[in-house]
């Protein structure tokens, strides 16, 4: 290749990673948020055409077939998937993300064996960490999503000697890395072939006992990885492009994960290997014993105590985001704004399956983002508000967490409905939330419950509101 | 045998990225984390610039074997796959927060 094309191909690389950090900086703003989005598009756009004339072609055909394929398929599940179903749509596009990573240096790991690439120690530590990381990664993000799609148990899966079985795992991994490198690579196919299994099978292993509501920190944990894998990669290829932009994810991704853990006050290391919620399952908190006594009420009482408020707090919860009832909540709202009730939302960081999962649904039904409230600003409000409007949430109201030391979500910061004069819970049934605990809020004596479908019930009490 | 200065350039790329990452991030509102995290999905989809560069060095090998030519076909694919489904999936979110800034 000539001096002149290189020049070109480094440049288009240096303007594809401007526009990716211009990008993420204009998703700082609703308001840019789009334009981010774009600028990020045209920057990949130009690193992959830079890409296509760096390698002269050779491959095309397969390079072809590859992008067609995935292509087609990534845009047409982007397209088709509901809204409610994003977090696990996120969780499956990193995963091939981290299986594309893990791929990379298996090919290489070949390529290197054949003597037509030079091996050397760096590419031999870079090639077998993404290796390893990518696999790990991959397996993690597929539990994920079968975990949030409810193809699997939600509940963590735990058993005697899980941790000793993973720390198993990981010594195999790691006494196999050690002699890959050792030996640059020429160690026996088998020995590749099994560390390559044993990371995939510690990216089942590590997510299993992890429990549905910790899932937006597993996520998110996993996109690093997947930007760190990538990274690495960067420097088994020596691509300053992949280097850059792996780094730019890994460091966003784990920055994510820590403001997720720090909202739960809880320690990341207490997420991952705690079995959140496999212990309060079927114990009961507090002394309470036998099936919660709570009072149950109809739609045109909860219709009468919401019409005649002056103030209202919505409480979203994953609840609504199963139901889909984001857009009923809105017309609730409407109504009950036309009759002079003021209305906001209160939302708790980790409300849903992943942060800001609340905002996107509400925003979705045009929610004006000014009635969005954050835990910090809602909860001093609790306190002078007639009716908090539970809808699908359920561990973030649990009280639980702020007084009962024995509970799994002691010293989670938690939003203080309990402090309303009357808190209504609109909930499916009795059973416990995601993370398997009993919610005394629910025997509060300002407390009710709506049961049923939340879209319906929103729908019922907007009707009867209406009819007042 | 290993050039250093070479790769610790790329170090100090990869050191100084990490700190770029942290400081463009950090000040993004809650209620754009997860687009944030769906685009940041995307960006990582740059790894088919890796799969495309391996496709090509395995092609101009002189040992290439069918079961390799499909794992490097699936690298490609799956670095597609988070390509274009993390942008048009992260498209989509940001669709939602289109009009009414402030609002009623």
């Amino acid at each position: 290749m000539s001096d002149g094309a290189s020049l070109a191909i480094a440049l288009a690389d240096l303007v594809a990673i401007g526009l990716f950090i211009y990008g993420l900086h204009d998703l700082n703003s609703p308001a840019t948020a789009r334009r981010g989005n774009r600028l990020a598009m045209i920057g990949m756009l130009i690193a992959l055409i830079a890409v296509l004339v760096q390698t002269l072609g050779v491959g095309l055909w397969a390079i072809a077939i590859g992008i067609a394929i995935g292509g087609v398929i990534g845009v047409y599940a982007a397209l088709k998937v509901k809204m409610t179903a994003m977090p696990q749509m996120v969780a499956l596009y990193n995963g091939a993300g981290g299986g594309a990573a893990a791929l990379i240096s298996v090919v290489e790991f070949y390529v290197t064996r054949g003597g037509s690439v030079a091996m050397n120690d760096v590419i031999a530590v870079s090639l077998i960490l993404s290796a390893i990381i990518g696999a790990v990664s991959f397996a993690g993000s597929i539990v994920a999503f079968l975990k949030l799609q409810e193809l699997m148990t939600g509940r963590p899966v735990t058993y005697p000697g899980q941790q000793i079985v993973n720390g198993l795992v990981a010594v195999g991994i790691a006494v196999l890395g050690a002699w890959f490198v050792v030996t640059l690579g020429l160690l026996p196919a088998w020995g590749f072939v099994a560390l390559v299994a044993a990371a995939l099978l510690l990216g089942v292993l590590f997510v299993l006992p992890i429990g549905g509501a910790d899932m937006p920190v597993v996520i998110s944990l996993l996109n690093s990885f997947t930007g760190l894998a990538v990274a690495i990669t960067g420097f088994e290829l020596s691509s300053t492009l992949l280097i850059i932009c792996g780094a730019l994810v890994g460091a966003s991704g784990t920055l994510l994960t820590v403001l997720m853990g720090r909202a739960m006050n809880r320690p990341l290391t207490n997420v991952l290997f705690g079995a959140f919620g496999a212990a309060g399952g079927t114990e009961t908190v507090a002394g309470s014993s036998g099936p919660q006594q709570v009072r149950s009420a109809g739609a045109d009482d909860v219709a009468i105590m919401l019409a005649y408020a002056a103030k209202v707090i919505f409480v979203p919860g994953y609840g609504m985001a199963v139901a889909q009832a984001q857009h009923s909540v809105k017309a609730l709202a409407d109504q009950l704004e036309k009759r002079g009730v003021k209305v906001a939302y209160a939302i708790h960081p980790v409300a849903g399956r992943m942060p800001g999962h609340m905002n996107v649904l509400l925003a979705e039904a045009n929610v004006p983002y000014n009635q969005l409230l954050d835990m910090e600003d809602v909860n001093p409000e609790f306190p002078t508000t007639d009716v908090a409007l539970v809808i699908g949430a359920n561990d973030v109201t649990n009280p639980a967490a702020r007084n009962v030391s024995s509970s799994p979500i002691y010293g989670m910061p938690i939003l203080d409905v309990d402090k309303a004069a009357n808190v209504v819970v609109l909930k499916r049934s009795m059973r416990s939330g995601f993370a398997g605990i009993e919610n005394p809020l629910y025997e509060m004596p300002n407390a009710s419950m709506l049961f049923g479908d939340a879209k319906a019930s929103v729908d019922e009490l907007t009707s009867a509101v209406k009819a007042l | 045998m290993t050039d250093v200065s070479h790769y610790i350039s790329l170090l100090t790329v990869l050191v100084l990225a990490v700190f770029v990452g942290f400081e463009v991030i950090s000040k993004v509102p809650t209620m754009l984390h997860t687009p944030l995290m769906s685009a940041t999905n995307a960006i990582h989809g740059i790894v088919l610039a890796g799969a495309i560069v391996i496709v090509a060095q395995l092609f101009g090998a002189s040992a290439n074997g069918p079961v390799l030519t499909v794992l490097s076909i699936a690298a490609v694919t799956l670095g597609a796959i988070n390509v274009f489904g993390g942008f048009a999936v992260t498209e989509r979110m940001l669709q939602m927060f289109r009009r009414k800034e402030g609002g009623k």
